[in-house]
Protein backbone atom coordinates (compact mmCIF):
# COMPACT_ATOMS: atom_id res chain seq x y z
CA UNK A 1 0.00 0.00 0.00
CA UNK A 2 2.65 2.29 0.73
CA UNK A 3 4.42 1.88 -2.38
CA UNK A 4 1.15 2.12 -4.30
CA UNK A 5 0.78 5.61 -2.60
CA UNK A 6 4.41 6.15 -3.36
CA UNK A 7 3.84 5.37 -7.29
CA UNK A 8 0.80 8.30 -7.19
CA UNK A 9 2.79 10.44 -5.76
CA UNK A 10 5.90 10.08 -8.10
CA UNK A 11 3.60 9.64 -11.25
CA UNK A 12 1.16 12.77 -10.30
CA UNK A 13 2.75 15.55 -11.50
CA UNK A 14 3.15 13.80 -15.07
CA UNK A 15 -0.53 13.93 -15.38
CA UNK A 16 -1.77 16.26 -13.64
CA UNK A 17 0.54 19.27 -15.37
CA UNK A 18 -1.47 22.51 -14.40
CA UNK A 19 0.57 24.77 -12.35
CA UNK A 20 -1.95 25.72 -10.21
CA UNK A 21 -2.85 22.48 -9.17
CA UNK A 22 1.16 21.50 -8.99
CA UNK A 23 1.84 24.35 -6.82
CA UNK A 24 -0.90 23.47 -4.10
CA UNK A 25 0.60 19.41 -4.46
CA UNK A 26 3.98 21.18 -3.72
CA UNK A 27 2.73 22.66 -0.24
CA UNK A 28 0.98 19.90 0.45
CA UNK A 29 4.03 17.91 0.31
CA UNK A 30 5.69 20.67 2.34
CA UNK A 31 3.42 20.12 5.35
CA UNK A 32 3.17 16.19 4.83
CA UNK A 33 6.80 16.46 5.61
CA UNK A 34 6.58 18.54 8.15
CA UNK A 35 3.59 17.01 10.07
CA UNK A 36 5.57 13.77 9.84
CA UNK A 37 8.67 15.24 11.36
CA UNK A 38 6.69 17.04 14.17
CA UNK A 39 5.05 14.44 14.71
CA UNK A 40 8.03 12.16 15.50
CA UNK A 41 8.50 13.91 18.60
CA UNK A 42 5.29 15.74 19.76
CA UNK A 43 3.15 12.64 18.57
CA UNK A 44 5.16 10.08 20.34
CA UNK A 45 6.35 12.07 23.14
CA UNK A 46 3.37 13.75 23.66
CA UNK A 47 4.46 17.07 24.07
CA UNK A 48 2.63 18.84 21.92
CA UNK A 49 4.87 22.15 20.33
CA UNK A 50 3.31 24.85 19.14
CA UNK A 51 6.83 26.23 18.10
CA UNK A 52 7.51 24.60 15.08
CA UNK A 53 7.40 27.75 13.06
CA UNK A 54 10.57 28.55 14.78
CA UNK A 55 12.50 26.18 12.34
CA UNK A 56 10.47 26.20 9.23
CA UNK A 57 11.73 30.39 9.77
CA UNK A 58 15.09 29.49 10.36
CA UNK A 59 15.30 27.46 7.53
CA UNK A 60 13.69 29.60 5.65
CA UNK A 61 16.21 32.88 6.46
CA UNK A 62 19.04 30.72 6.13
CA UNK A 63 18.33 29.55 2.52
CA UNK A 64 17.52 33.49 2.19
CA UNK A 65 20.16 35.03 3.76
CA UNK A 66 22.98 32.54 2.15
CA UNK A 67 21.73 32.18 -1.11
CA UNK A 68 21.56 36.17 -1.48
CA UNK A 69 24.57 37.12 0.74
CA UNK A 70 27.09 34.72 -1.71
CA UNK A 71 25.23 35.70 -5.07
CA UNK A 72 24.39 32.80 -6.06
CA UNK A 73 22.68 32.16 -9.20
CA UNK A 74 19.08 31.06 -8.84
CA UNK A 75 18.09 27.57 -9.70
CA UNK A 76 19.15 23.70 -8.83
CA UNK A 77 22.50 24.76 -7.06
CA UNK A 78 20.42 26.30 -4.42
CA UNK A 79 18.90 23.01 -3.05
CA UNK A 80 22.04 22.29 -1.86
CA UNK A 81 21.49 24.96 1.13
CA UNK A 82 18.38 22.82 1.88
CA UNK A 83 20.38 20.55 4.20
CA UNK A 84 22.58 23.13 6.16
CA UNK A 85 19.10 25.01 6.67
CA UNK A 86 18.14 21.59 8.27
CA UNK A 87 21.17 21.72 10.50
CA UNK A 88 20.60 25.65 11.07
CA UNK A 89 17.10 24.88 12.59
CA UNK A 90 18.92 21.78 14.74
CA UNK A 91 21.31 24.26 16.03
CA UNK A 92 18.68 26.81 16.87
CA UNK A 93 16.29 23.47 18.12
CA UNK A 94 18.98 22.76 21.17
CA UNK A 95 18.45 25.94 23.52
CA UNK A 96 14.97 25.97 22.47
CA UNK A 97 14.35 22.74 23.87
CA UNK A 98 16.66 23.06 26.66
CA UNK A 99 14.48 26.02 27.67
CA UNK A 100 10.80 24.57 26.97
CA UNK A 101 11.39 20.99 28.26
CA UNK A 102 12.39 22.09 31.53
CA UNK A 103 8.54 22.09 32.10
CA UNK A 104 6.24 19.35 31.63
CA UNK A 105 2.72 19.17 29.07
CA UNK A 106 0.62 22.06 29.36
CA UNK A 107 3.54 24.52 30.03
CA UNK A 108 5.56 23.54 27.59
CA UNK A 109 2.99 24.25 25.15
CA UNK A 110 2.82 27.31 26.74
CA UNK A 111 6.56 28.11 26.38
CA UNK A 112 7.12 26.89 22.95
CA UNK A 113 4.78 29.86 22.23
CA UNK A 114 6.55 32.48 24.11
CA UNK A 115 9.61 31.16 22.26
CA UNK A 116 8.12 31.71 18.98
CA UNK A 117 6.80 34.94 19.35
CA UNK A 118 10.36 35.81 20.43
CA UNK A 119 11.71 34.23 17.14
CA UNK A 120 9.27 36.63 15.38
CA UNK A 121 9.92 39.28 17.17
CA UNK A 122 13.72 39.26 16.58
CA UNK A 123 13.04 38.58 12.51
CA UNK A 124 11.05 41.56 12.46
CA UNK A 125 13.55 43.69 13.88
CA UNK A 126 16.90 42.13 13.61
CA UNK A 127 18.58 44.27 10.80
CA UNK A 128 20.43 41.34 9.05
CA UNK A 129 16.70 40.07 8.13
CA UNK A 130 15.51 42.97 6.51
CA UNK A 131 12.80 43.57 8.78
CA UNK A 132 9.59 43.69 7.72
CA UNK A 133 10.18 44.16 4.00
CA UNK A 134 11.98 40.89 3.49
CA UNK A 135 14.46 39.64 1.74
CA UNK A 136 14.61 38.88 -2.11
CA UNK A 137 16.12 35.12 -3.31
CA UNK A 138 17.65 35.04 -6.51
CA UNK A 139 15.99 34.76 -9.36
CA UNK A 140 15.12 31.42 -10.23
CA UNK A 141 15.30 31.05 -14.49
CA UNK A 142 13.30 28.49 -15.03
CA UNK A 143 10.53 28.17 -17.51
CA UNK A 144 6.51 28.77 -15.94
CA UNK A 145 5.38 25.35 -17.10
CA UNK A 146 8.04 23.52 -15.42
CA UNK A 147 9.16 25.56 -12.31
CA UNK A 148 7.36 23.97 -9.93
CA UNK A 149 8.38 19.74 -10.84
CA UNK A 150 11.83 20.23 -9.10
CA UNK A 151 10.20 21.19 -5.93
CA UNK A 152 7.59 18.92 -6.32
CA UNK A 153 10.15 15.97 -6.58
CA UNK A 154 12.59 17.72 -3.65
CA UNK A 155 9.48 17.99 -1.58
CA UNK A 156 7.88 14.15 -1.97
CA UNK A 157 11.90 13.24 -1.59
CA UNK A 158 11.52 15.25 1.95
CA UNK A 159 8.53 13.40 2.56
CA UNK A 160 10.01 9.84 1.79
CA UNK A 161 12.64 11.20 4.16
CA UNK A 162 10.52 11.98 7.11
CA UNK A 163 8.39 9.08 7.19
CA UNK A 164 11.25 6.62 6.73
CA UNK A 165 13.20 8.53 9.68
CA UNK A 166 9.43 8.41 12.17
CA UNK A 167 9.27 4.81 11.53
CA UNK A 168 12.74 4.14 12.24
CA UNK A 169 12.35 5.85 15.32
CA UNK A 170 8.96 4.43 16.50
CA UNK A 171 11.34 0.91 15.36
CA UNK A 172 14.64 1.98 18.26
CA UNK A 173 14.66 1.57 21.80
CA UNK A 174 15.07 5.86 21.37
CA UNK A 175 10.96 5.79 20.03
CA UNK A 176 9.87 3.35 22.57
CA UNK A 177 11.40 5.82 25.53
CA UNK A 178 9.63 8.51 23.89
CA UNK A 179 6.23 6.24 24.03
CA UNK A 180 6.71 5.37 27.48
CA UNK A 181 7.37 9.25 28.31
CA UNK A 182 4.29 10.21 26.56
CA UNK A 183 2.38 7.16 29.26
CA UNK A 184 4.57 7.91 32.23
CA UNK A 185 7.35 10.00 32.19
CA UNK A 186 8.32 9.49 36.10
CA UNK A 187 7.86 5.92 35.77
CA UNK A 188 10.06 5.77 33.17
CA UNK A 189 12.88 7.47 34.66
CA UNK A 190 12.27 5.09 37.59
CA UNK A 191 12.95 2.25 34.77
CA UNK A 192 16.30 3.99 33.54
CA UNK A 193 14.84 6.26 31.01
CA UNK A 194 16.85 9.33 30.73
CA UNK A 195 13.93 11.34 30.03
CA UNK A 196 15.68 15.03 29.44
CA UNK A 197 17.93 13.82 27.04
CA UNK A 198 15.66 11.79 25.09
CA UNK A 199 13.07 14.55 25.22
CA UNK A 200 16.09 16.96 24.14
CA UNK A 201 17.20 14.67 21.08
CA UNK A 202 13.73 13.98 19.94
CA UNK A 203 13.04 17.36 19.67
CA UNK A 204 16.21 18.67 18.02
CA UNK A 205 15.73 15.75 15.60
CA UNK A 206 12.46 16.49 14.51
CA UNK A 207 13.32 20.22 13.83
CA UNK A 208 15.65 19.28 10.99
CA UNK A 209 12.83 18.60 8.17
CA UNK A 210 10.90 21.57 8.89
CA UNK A 211 13.90 23.43 8.69
CA UNK A 212 14.53 22.01 5.39
CA UNK A 213 11.35 22.31 4.31
CA UNK A 214 11.35 26.40 5.40
CA UNK A 215 14.31 26.27 2.93
CA UNK A 216 12.43 24.99 0.01
CA UNK A 217 9.53 27.22 0.56
CA UNK A 218 11.39 30.64 0.20
CA UNK A 219 13.13 28.99 -2.74
CA UNK A 220 9.51 28.26 -3.95
CA UNK A 221 8.18 31.61 -3.31
CA UNK A 222 11.28 33.53 -3.99
CA UNK A 223 10.77 36.52 -1.38
CA UNK A 224 10.15 35.78 2.46
CA UNK A 225 8.92 38.27 4.80
CA UNK A 226 9.39 37.65 8.60
CA UNK A 227 5.70 37.43 9.27
CA UNK A 228 4.89 34.48 6.91
CA UNK A 229 7.99 32.33 7.77
CA UNK A 230 7.55 32.83 11.48
CA UNK A 231 3.66 32.39 11.52
CA UNK A 232 1.80 31.60 14.18
CA UNK A 233 -0.88 29.66 11.92
CA UNK A 234 1.68 27.59 11.10
CA UNK A 235 2.41 26.24 14.15
CA UNK A 236 -1.14 25.65 14.89
CA UNK A 237 -1.88 24.30 11.31
CA UNK A 238 0.75 21.74 11.75
CA UNK A 239 -0.11 20.16 14.85
CA UNK A 240 -3.84 20.44 13.46
CA UNK A 241 -2.95 18.14 10.79
CA UNK A 242 -1.39 15.51 12.92
CA UNK A 243 -4.38 15.45 15.33
CA UNK A 244 -7.35 14.51 11.97
CA UNK A 245 -5.21 12.25 10.51
CA UNK A 246 -3.91 10.48 13.81
CA UNK A 247 -1.60 11.80 16.65
CA UNK A 248 1.43 9.60 17.58
CA UNK A 249 0.71 7.56 14.19
CA UNK A 250 3.30 7.17 11.28
CA UNK A 251 0.19 7.57 8.46
CA UNK A 252 -1.75 10.09 10.36
CA UNK A 253 0.41 13.11 9.76
CA UNK A 254 0.73 12.34 5.89
CA UNK A 255 -3.35 11.84 5.72
CA UNK A 256 -3.99 14.39 7.95
CA UNK A 257 -1.75 17.15 6.09
CA UNK A 258 -3.08 15.49 2.53
CA UNK A 259 -6.23 16.09 3.54
CA UNK A 260 -6.08 19.63 5.24
CA UNK A 261 -3.59 21.31 3.02
CA UNK A 262 -4.82 20.19 -0.12
CA UNK A 263 -8.91 20.85 0.41
CA UNK A 264 -7.46 24.61 2.28
CA UNK A 265 -5.75 25.50 -1.07
CA UNK A 266 -8.50 24.00 -3.05
CA UNK A 267 -11.12 26.02 -1.08
CA UNK A 268 -9.23 28.86 -0.98
CA UNK A 269 -8.81 28.81 -5.28
CA UNK A 270 -12.71 27.67 -5.51
CA UNK A 271 -13.99 30.29 -3.61
CA UNK A 272 -12.51 33.63 -3.88
CA UNK A 273 -14.08 34.55 -0.29
CA UNK A 274 -10.76 33.65 1.43
CA UNK A 275 -12.63 33.05 5.07
CA UNK A 276 -14.82 30.60 3.70
CA UNK A 277 -12.67 27.51 4.43
CA UNK A 278 -12.02 28.71 7.66
CA UNK A 279 -15.16 28.16 8.57
CA UNK A 280 -15.49 24.73 7.37
CA UNK A 281 -12.27 24.00 8.74
CA UNK A 282 -13.78 24.91 12.33
CA UNK A 283 -17.09 22.43 11.55
CA UNK A 284 -14.44 19.87 10.26
CA UNK A 285 -12.81 19.79 13.52
CA UNK A 286 -15.63 19.88 15.82
CA UNK A 287 -16.82 17.04 13.99
CA UNK A 288 -13.05 14.97 14.67
CA UNK A 289 -12.99 15.87 17.92
CA UNK A 290 -16.55 14.58 18.70
CA UNK A 291 -16.73 11.57 17.04
CA UNK A 292 -12.64 10.76 16.53
CA UNK A 293 -11.00 12.15 19.28
CA UNK A 294 -8.11 9.76 18.40
CA UNK A 295 -8.18 11.24 14.54
CA UNK A 296 -8.94 9.18 11.61
CA UNK A 297 -6.26 6.43 11.91
CA UNK A 298 -6.84 6.29 15.21
CA UNK A 299 -10.37 5.83 15.03
CA UNK A 300 -10.59 3.37 11.93
CA UNK A 301 -8.21 1.41 14.04
CA UNK A 302 -10.03 1.35 17.01
CA UNK A 303 -13.42 0.57 15.27
CA UNK A 304 -11.14 -2.51 13.98
CA UNK A 305 -9.60 -3.74 17.10
CA UNK A 306 -13.30 -3.32 18.82
CA UNK A 307 -14.86 -5.70 15.91
CA UNK A 308 -11.93 -8.31 16.39
CA UNK A 309 -12.38 -8.13 20.11
CA UNK A 310 -15.94 -8.68 19.78
CA UNK A 311 -15.39 -12.07 17.68
CA UNK A 312 -12.67 -13.04 20.13
CA UNK A 313 -15.20 -12.54 22.91
CA UNK A 314 -17.11 -15.54 22.04
CA UNK A 315 -14.54 -17.85 22.45
CA UNK A 316 -12.56 -16.85 25.15
CA UNK A 317 -13.03 -17.48 29.25
CA UNK A 318 -13.18 -15.32 32.34
CA UNK A 319 -9.80 -12.91 31.38
CA UNK A 320 -9.92 -11.87 35.36
CA UNK A 321 -8.63 -15.71 35.88
CA UNK A 322 -5.23 -14.84 33.77
CA UNK A 323 -3.67 -13.06 36.87
CA UNK A 324 -4.52 -15.80 39.13
CA UNK A 325 -4.07 -18.90 37.82
CA UNK A 326 -0.61 -18.73 35.42
CA UNK B 1 24.85 -9.70 57.05
CA UNK B 2 26.06 -6.97 55.14
CA UNK B 3 23.78 -4.05 54.80
CA UNK B 4 22.85 -2.97 51.15
CA UNK B 5 20.67 -0.13 51.19
CA UNK B 6 20.32 2.39 53.79
CA UNK B 7 18.73 5.98 55.24
CA UNK B 8 20.30 7.85 57.80
CA UNK B 9 18.59 10.62 59.36
CA UNK B 10 16.80 11.56 56.72
CA UNK B 11 14.87 14.84 57.09
CA UNK B 12 11.99 16.07 54.28
CA UNK B 13 9.12 18.46 55.15
CA UNK B 14 6.87 19.51 52.24
CA UNK B 15 5.82 23.44 53.24
CA UNK B 16 5.16 22.96 56.97
CA UNK B 17 4.91 19.14 57.23
CA UNK B 18 7.09 17.25 58.54
CA UNK B 19 7.36 14.23 56.35
CA UNK B 20 10.30 12.59 57.45
CA UNK B 21 12.12 13.33 60.81
CA UNK B 22 15.36 12.05 61.07
CA UNK B 23 14.52 8.55 60.20
CA UNK B 24 17.18 5.90 59.66
CA UNK B 25 16.66 2.30 57.94
CA UNK B 26 19.07 -0.41 57.00
CA UNK B 27 18.01 -3.16 54.89
CA UNK B 28 20.50 -6.28 54.81
CA UNK B 29 21.59 -8.12 52.03
CA UNK B 30 19.11 -10.82 50.90
CA UNK B 31 17.00 -10.02 53.74
CA UNK B 32 13.09 -9.45 53.07
CA UNK B 33 12.34 -6.12 55.19
CA UNK B 34 9.39 -4.52 55.93
CA UNK B 35 8.40 -1.31 56.17
CA UNK B 36 4.72 -0.53 58.05
CA UNK B 37 3.41 2.10 60.27
CA UNK B 38 0.15 3.71 60.08
CA UNK B 39 -1.43 6.25 57.24
CA UNK B 40 1.09 9.45 56.75
CA UNK B 41 4.07 8.43 58.87
CA UNK B 42 6.08 8.79 56.03
CA UNK B 43 6.88 5.14 54.65
CA UNK B 44 6.24 6.52 50.90
CA UNK B 45 8.23 9.42 51.11
CA UNK B 46 10.83 7.44 52.13
CA UNK B 47 10.64 5.52 49.53
CA UNK B 48 10.96 8.68 46.82
CA UNK B 49 14.03 10.00 48.76
CA UNK B 50 15.82 6.22 48.69
CA UNK B 51 14.67 5.93 45.17
CA UNK B 52 15.74 9.64 44.22
CA UNK B 53 12.49 10.79 43.22
CA UNK B 54 12.74 13.39 46.59
CA UNK B 55 16.05 15.10 47.69
CA UNK B 56 15.89 15.06 51.28
CA UNK B 57 16.39 18.29 53.46
CA UNK B 58 18.94 16.30 55.37
CA UNK B 59 20.12 12.54 55.75
CA UNK B 60 22.33 10.22 53.56
CA UNK B 61 21.36 7.35 51.47
CA UNK B 62 23.50 4.70 50.86
CA UNK B 63 23.52 1.87 48.23
CA UNK B 64 26.50 -1.05 48.42
CA UNK B 65 28.41 2.18 50.21
CA UNK B 66 28.05 4.23 47.88
CA UNK B 67 26.71 7.62 48.53
CA UNK B 68 23.21 8.06 46.24
CA UNK B 69 21.40 10.85 48.22
CA UNK B 70 21.29 13.31 45.32
CA UNK B 71 21.27 10.97 42.23
CA UNK B 72 18.59 11.24 39.72
CA UNK B 73 15.73 8.31 39.67
CA UNK B 74 17.27 6.48 36.57
CA UNK B 75 20.92 6.37 37.81
CA UNK B 76 19.77 5.18 41.03
CA UNK B 77 17.81 2.00 39.23
CA UNK B 78 21.02 1.83 36.98
CA UNK B 79 22.82 0.97 40.14
CA UNK B 80 20.58 -1.77 40.72
CA UNK B 81 17.56 -0.59 42.92
CA UNK B 82 14.18 -1.18 41.17
CA UNK B 83 10.73 0.35 42.33
CA UNK B 84 6.57 -0.08 42.28
CA UNK B 85 4.55 2.33 43.27
CA UNK B 86 1.53 2.18 45.24
CA UNK B 87 -1.05 3.51 42.74
CA UNK B 88 0.66 1.09 39.94
CA UNK B 89 2.01 2.70 36.88
CA UNK B 90 2.50 1.14 33.58
CA UNK B 91 2.66 2.61 30.44
CA UNK B 92 -0.98 2.71 29.22
CA UNK B 93 -0.90 2.82 25.40
CA UNK B 94 1.72 0.21 24.58
CA UNK B 95 1.84 -3.20 24.56
CA UNK B 96 2.88 -5.21 27.74
CA UNK B 97 5.48 -6.50 26.13
CA UNK B 98 6.71 -3.13 25.20
CA UNK B 99 5.82 -2.33 28.95
CA UNK B 100 8.65 -5.22 29.76
CA UNK B 101 11.49 -3.33 26.75
CA UNK B 102 11.68 0.09 28.49
CA UNK B 103 13.35 -1.43 31.40
CA UNK B 104 15.23 -4.06 30.12
CA UNK B 105 18.64 -1.67 29.62
CA UNK B 106 18.67 -0.17 32.83
CA UNK B 107 22.50 1.04 32.52
CA UNK B 108 22.67 1.82 28.59
CA UNK B 109 23.71 5.24 27.16
CA UNK B 110 21.12 6.97 25.71
CA UNK B 111 22.46 7.93 22.23
CA UNK B 112 22.97 3.60 22.36
CA UNK B 113 19.22 4.24 21.97
CA UNK B 114 18.78 5.58 18.56
CA UNK B 115 20.94 3.16 16.22
CA UNK B 116 19.43 -0.19 17.57
CA UNK B 117 15.89 -1.49 17.75
CA UNK B 118 13.96 -1.85 20.67
CA UNK B 119 15.14 -4.93 21.23
CA UNK B 120 17.64 -7.65 21.00
CA UNK B 121 16.74 -11.42 21.16
CA UNK B 122 18.05 -11.97 24.55
CA UNK B 123 15.82 -9.34 25.62
CA UNK B 124 12.92 -10.58 24.14
CA UNK B 125 13.22 -14.23 26.05
CA UNK B 126 13.76 -12.68 29.42
CA UNK B 127 11.16 -10.06 28.92
CA UNK B 128 9.01 -13.43 27.92
CA UNK B 129 10.37 -15.11 30.79
CA UNK B 130 9.31 -13.00 33.44
CA UNK B 131 5.93 -12.37 32.11
CA UNK B 132 5.41 -15.92 32.25
CA UNK B 133 6.61 -15.85 35.85
CA UNK B 134 4.19 -13.71 36.62
CA UNK B 135 1.43 -15.30 34.14
CA UNK B 136 1.21 -12.66 31.69
CA UNK B 137 2.50 -13.99 28.52
CA UNK B 138 -0.75 -14.72 26.84
CA UNK B 139 -1.39 -10.81 26.94
CA UNK B 140 2.25 -10.07 25.80
CA UNK B 141 0.94 -8.29 22.94
CA UNK B 142 -2.06 -6.73 24.02
CA UNK B 143 -2.34 -2.78 24.98
CA UNK B 144 -1.19 -2.71 29.03
CA UNK B 145 -4.26 -0.44 29.36
CA UNK B 146 -6.63 -2.53 28.68
CA UNK B 147 -5.14 -4.96 31.75
CA UNK B 148 -7.35 -5.00 35.04
CA UNK B 149 -6.05 -3.88 38.38
CA UNK B 150 -4.77 -7.03 39.87
CA UNK B 151 -2.64 -7.37 36.23
CA UNK B 152 -1.32 -4.28 36.39
CA UNK B 153 0.18 -4.84 39.81
CA UNK B 154 1.93 -8.42 38.06
CA UNK B 155 3.01 -6.37 35.23
CA UNK B 156 4.42 -3.52 37.49
CA UNK B 157 6.56 -6.36 39.21
CA UNK B 158 7.62 -8.01 36.36
CA UNK B 159 9.14 -5.32 34.46
CA UNK B 160 11.02 -4.12 37.10
CA UNK B 161 12.21 -7.48 37.89
CA UNK B 162 13.39 -7.88 34.18
CA UNK B 163 16.43 -5.35 34.13
CA UNK B 164 17.41 -7.78 37.30
CA UNK B 165 17.88 -5.75 39.91
CA UNK B 166 19.69 -6.28 43.07
CA UNK B 167 17.20 -4.46 45.58
CA UNK B 168 13.27 -4.33 44.41
CA UNK B 169 11.03 -1.73 46.89
CA UNK B 170 7.45 -2.02 46.42
CA UNK B 171 4.97 -0.17 47.45
CA UNK B 172 1.98 -2.23 48.81
CA UNK B 173 2.29 -4.95 46.22
CA UNK B 174 -1.10 -6.55 48.22
CA UNK B 175 -3.41 -3.28 47.78
CA UNK B 176 -6.09 -3.75 46.22
CA UNK B 177 -5.79 -7.03 45.32
CA UNK B 178 -7.77 -10.39 45.94
CA UNK B 179 -6.52 -13.36 49.15
CA UNK B 180 -5.81 -15.83 45.51
CA UNK B 181 -3.56 -13.18 44.42
CA UNK B 182 -1.84 -11.55 47.39
CA UNK B 183 -0.99 -15.47 48.49
CA UNK B 184 0.66 -15.64 44.69
CA UNK B 185 2.66 -12.74 44.99
CA UNK B 186 4.21 -13.83 48.66
CA UNK B 187 5.12 -16.58 47.04
CA UNK B 188 6.80 -15.64 43.74
CA UNK B 189 8.84 -12.60 46.33
CA UNK B 190 9.58 -15.92 48.84
CA UNK B 191 11.02 -17.62 45.68
CA UNK B 192 12.80 -14.62 44.11
CA UNK B 193 14.13 -13.99 47.62
CA UNK B 194 15.73 -17.71 47.42
CA UNK B 195 17.57 -16.56 44.27
CA UNK B 196 19.04 -13.95 46.14
CA UNK B 197 17.10 -10.59 45.81
CA UNK B 198 16.37 -8.40 48.22
CA UNK B 199 13.53 -6.76 49.23
CA UNK B 200 12.11 -3.78 51.17
CA UNK B 201 8.47 -3.95 51.24
CA UNK B 202 6.03 -0.61 52.55
CA UNK B 203 2.37 -2.72 53.60
CA UNK B 204 -0.56 -2.09 55.72
CA UNK B 205 -1.49 -5.94 55.17
CA UNK B 206 -0.21 -7.49 58.24
CA UNK B 207 -0.60 -10.72 58.04
CA UNK B 208 1.59 -10.56 54.28
CA UNK B 209 4.00 -8.47 56.03
CA UNK B 210 4.16 -11.18 59.34
CA UNK B 211 4.46 -14.04 56.82
CA UNK B 212 7.43 -12.95 54.33
CA UNK B 213 9.48 -10.58 56.32
CA UNK B 214 12.51 -11.16 58.01
CA UNK B 215 13.04 -7.91 59.69
CA UNK B 216 10.61 -5.15 60.32
CA UNK B 217 11.24 -1.31 60.49
CA UNK B 218 8.09 0.69 62.02
CA UNK B 219 7.72 4.22 61.15
CA UNK B 220 6.14 6.48 63.47
CA UNK B 221 5.33 10.56 62.56
CA UNK B 222 8.44 10.45 60.24
CA UNK B 223 10.81 8.71 62.21
CA UNK B 224 11.52 4.84 62.56
CA UNK B 225 10.35 3.50 65.42
CA UNK B 226 11.00 0.02 66.32
CA UNK B 227 13.24 -2.44 64.06
CA UNK B 228 12.90 -5.93 64.90
CA UNK B 229 11.40 -9.74 63.84
CA UNK B 230 8.22 -9.63 63.10
CA UNK B 231 7.39 -11.14 66.06
CA UNK B 232 8.97 -8.51 68.42
CA UNK B 233 7.21 -6.00 66.87
CA UNK B 234 4.37 -7.41 67.16
CA UNK B 235 4.41 -7.51 70.50
CA UNK B 236 6.30 -3.81 71.38
CA UNK B 237 3.93 -1.61 73.23
CA UNK B 238 5.28 1.34 71.58
CA UNK B 239 3.99 0.23 68.12
CA UNK B 240 0.60 -0.55 69.65
CA UNK B 241 0.39 3.14 70.71
CA UNK B 242 1.50 4.22 67.23
CA UNK B 243 -1.35 2.40 65.17
CA UNK B 244 -4.04 2.54 68.00
CA UNK B 245 -3.12 6.36 69.12
CA UNK B 246 -2.44 7.28 72.39
CA UNK B 247 -1.04 10.79 72.51
CA UNK B 248 -1.05 12.38 69.32
CA UNK B 249 -1.18 9.78 66.49
CA UNK B 250 -3.98 11.18 65.21
CA UNK B 251 -2.58 14.81 63.73
CA UNK B 252 -0.31 12.50 61.68
CA UNK B 253 -3.53 11.08 60.39
CA UNK B 254 -4.12 14.20 57.80
CA UNK B 255 -1.00 14.16 56.20
CA UNK B 256 -1.45 11.59 53.24
CA UNK B 257 1.08 9.27 51.81
CA UNK B 258 3.40 12.38 50.49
Amino acid sequence: MWSLALVVLVVFPLIVTNPTYTAIAVSTLLFMACTTSWNMFSGYSGYVSLGSAIFYGCGAYTMALVSSHAHMAGGGAQFWLVPLAGLVAMVVAVPVGAIALRVRRHTFVVITIALFFVFQTLAINASFTGGSAGISLPLIPWLFNYYNLPFYYVALGMVVFATLLSAGVRRSRFGLQLLAIRDDEDRALGLGVRVTAVKLTGFTMSAFTIGMAGAVYAMFIGQIYPQFVFDPTFDITVALMAFLGGFGTLLGPLLGGLILEASQQYLVLSFSNGSLYLILFGVLFLLVILFMPQGIVGGVSQWWALRALKREMVSMTDPEAVGANP
Amino acid sequence: MATILEAQGVSRSFGGVKALAGCSLSVDKGSITGLIGPNGSGKTTLFNVMTGYVKPDTGTVSFEGNDVTNARPNKIFALGVGRTFQLTRIFARISVIENMLVATQRDESWLRGLTRSKSSKSELDAAMEWLDFVGLTRLASMQAGSLSYGQRKLLELAYVLVADPDVVLLDEPAGGVNLTLINEISEKILALNKGGKTFLIVEHNMEFVMKICDKVTVMHQGCDLVTGTPGEVRSNPAVLDAYLGSSDGEVSETVGHG
